[in-house]
């Protein structure tokens, strides 16, 4: 376990130095210095905001600062928004979206499990057939499209819900439905297929030869086992639910990391952009690793120390 | 046990007379008759790919789409980036059939250049990373040992790269086109379909029929192709269908936060992004023909790659 502990983290370290160097890449492949658009700065004051940025080093020498500047969580100042920081926006940022990632978490894994289990439970049946359409559905319809479709008909045209910004709760329920939808119908496909799988089990017909409530062979003997692949793909889920957040955001306004994120694309702010890369790739992949971990120690049939990794 | 007594009492095996039996001619030829036609694999998945409605509703779909890619913009008399402002915002009438967007520009024939450039982006992404996985996925499960854990640990290592971050900084640094994002869906998209292959190949490498192809001499390359690809195909295959939404998905999605396609050419995400202004004024065809395409050929890939994989499955033939 702990000898594939290691290796898991050598692999991240790999992988996260190969989003910096990429955006170190990005950084010096702009064509011209990101200072130049500044009108009007005579040669001295270039120089000067060059020396600042430290633009005057050689490459190699700015890619060691940049290392030392992401080791350190230094992520320095934006282009485009004068006096603030990559930090600031981070942190101004970054609980908002986190808030609305976690709910749409709750919301995905509790939805997508009950719907998964209904539909097994009545296989063939008409709720099977309408709990998979809508799944289908779910999986199709881009997380922009349905958050478009709900601001027209829930808030424009019947004024149900309130939209933009992040005040209430009531602002929170379209963005969490339009964000949770995608992730709600894999699980739900995923959590029916298995849950299939795991009913003609020789322990289940024990069970049920025993005389156990349906309520409890579903909920404690089938479903802990049926639930192991949704464990597998959260690491997917999660990457998708945090870029999910990028459009939802921008839609409605949220002023979250996501938010920053898209502006700071469309106004080629390339500090903003890197530092959030990064911050976002490090959160993504320490997340994924998580997963793994977790899946190691909660499947007894995985002996992780034996062989690393998948077959 | 009653009558096995009874028999033993009657007749001890050695007593019974050889002319209480008869010689009962078998025809060979009848054990041996065909009573339903050959299928081979392909066949019969076919066969059992048109039993299933909603994958054959998805496939029918899809080939009108491509139809309406082909021909649509050329059927139409508006071309896709001529505006026309004053006849801004018409709703879907005789002239413009899906109406016209906030340049007055035609729906109808944007919606299918969209059509194009999805189909486009999604196939192509689909095919470079056919080949890419099979090429690399067949080596390393084909090798197997040292070059397969090397080969293994970088895809690891790729496969942690966050997807749609990973693009978006590509498209950042190489800006946007129409190539440009082609490469970046593929640069890392590929890693799953090595995955898939190179687990198909290591179980398909270890079967009698492979071992028995060596043992006659057969050169790895042919191997390669004429074993171990061919019976590699059906989930191979039910990896593209899926691949295909999901790199429409991420062009609309690029699109839609401006890294994609530019303007005036059309692309579904795109449109969607500038309809979002036009629907909170009722213009709603702006928004609902993009979204329709783009949410049913994602549904119509989906529910294909499903028929396939049911059809591929030689588990599940009866």
């Amino acid at each position: 376990m702990l000898k594939y502990i290691l290796k898991r983290l050598l692999i991240m370290a790999v992988t996260l130095w190969i989003i910096v160097t990429l955006t170190f890449v990005l950084m010096v492949s702009i064509p011209g210095s990101p200072l130049n658009e500044e009108r009007g700065t005579n040669e001295t004051v270039q120089k000067n905001l060059e020396a600042h940025y430290n633009l005057d080093e050689p490459y190699h020498i700015q890619y060691l600062l940049y290392l030392k500047s992401i080791v350190t969580l230094d992520f320095g100042p934006s282009i485009k928004q004068p006096n603030q920081t990559v930090n600031d926006l981070l942190g101004r940022g970054f609980p908002i979206s986190f808030e609305l990632g976690i709910v749409t978490i709750l919301v995905a894994v509790f939805s997508g499990i009950i719907l998964g289990i209904v539909a097994a439970l009545k296989h063939n049946g008409i709720i099977d057939y309408m709990a998979m359409s809508l799944a289908v559905l779910g999986i199709s319809i881009p997380n922009f499209v349905l958050a478009t479709l709900l601001i027209q008909q829930l808030a424009v045209k019947y004024e149900i819900f309130p939209v933009a910004t992040w005040s209430s709760p009531a602002h929170m329920v379209l963005p969490i439905i339009a964000l949770a939808t995608g992730p709600m119908a894999i699980i739900a496909r995923l959590t029916r297929s298995t849950m299939l799988e795991v009913l003609t089990q020789d322990y289940i017909k024990m069970a049920r030869a025993k005389g156990l409530s349906p309520w409890k062979i579903v909920f404690k003997h089938a479903l802990k086992n049926a639930l192991m692949p949704v464990v597998t793909i959260m690491g997917t889920l999660l990457a998708g639910i945090l870029t999910g957040t990028f459009v939802i955001e921008k839609i409605f306004a949220i002023p979250g990391m996501g938010k920053y994120f898209v502006e700071s694309i469309n106004q080629r702010d390339y500090p903003v952009i890197m530092g959030t890369t990064v911050f976002y790739s490090a959160f993504l992949i320490f997340m994924l690793f998580l997963v793994d971990i977790a899946y190691g120690i909660l499947d007894p049939r995985i002996k992780i120390h034996k062989k690393g990794g998948e077959s | 046990m009653k009558v096995a007594n009874k028999i033993e009492t009657a007749h001890s095996p050695a007593e019974i007379p050889n002319d209480w039996f008869t010689w009962k001619e078998t025809d060979k030829e009848a054990a041996e008759v065909v009573s339903r036609p050959s299928l081979s694999y392909w066949q019969d998945a076919w066969k059992r790919l048109v039993k299933n409605k909603l994958a054959m509703a998805g496939l029918v779909f899809l080939v009108l789409l491509t139809i309406m890619a082909i021909f649509g913009p050329i059927i139409s008399p508006y071309t896709v980036d001529k505006t026309n402002l004053p006849n801004q915002f018409q709703p879907p009438s005789g002239d413009h059939w899906f109406g016209t967007d906030s340049l007055g520009r035609d729906v109808f024939t944007r919606t299918w250049f969209g059509a194009r450039i999805s189909l486009f982006v999604g196939l192509m992404a689909a095919l470079i990373d056919f080949t890419i996985g099979i090429i690399y996925g067949g080596i390393s499960g084909y090798k197997g040992g040292r070059a397969d854990n090397i080969m293994m640990r970088i895809i690891e290592i790729l496969y942690g790269l966050p997807y749609l971050l990973v693009v978006i900084l590509l498209l950042v640094v190489l800006g946007p086109s129409l190539g440009t994002i082609i490469l970046a869906l593929t640069v890392t998209g590929w890693v799953g379909m090595a995955r898939i292959v190179r687990g198909q190949v290591l179980q398909i490498k270890n079967y009698e029929f492979v071992l028995a192809s060596r043992s006659f001499g057969t050169k790895t390359s042919r191997i390669i192709r004429k074993n171990l690809i061919p019976n590699t195909m059906g989930p191979i295959i039910v990896q593209m269908t899926l691949t295909v939404p999901s790199a429409i998905f991420a062009e609309a999605f690029l699109s839609f936060l401006g890294l994609g396609i530019q303007s005036p050419h059309a692309s579904w995400g795109m449109m969607a992004n500038d309809a979002l202004g036009a629907i909170l004024s009722g213009h709603w065809w702006t928004l609902f023909f993009p979204a329709f395409f783009i949410s049913f050929t994602m549904f119509a890939f989906n529910v294909l790659g499903d028929g396939l994989q049911d059809a591929l499955d030689p588990k599940l033939r009866k």
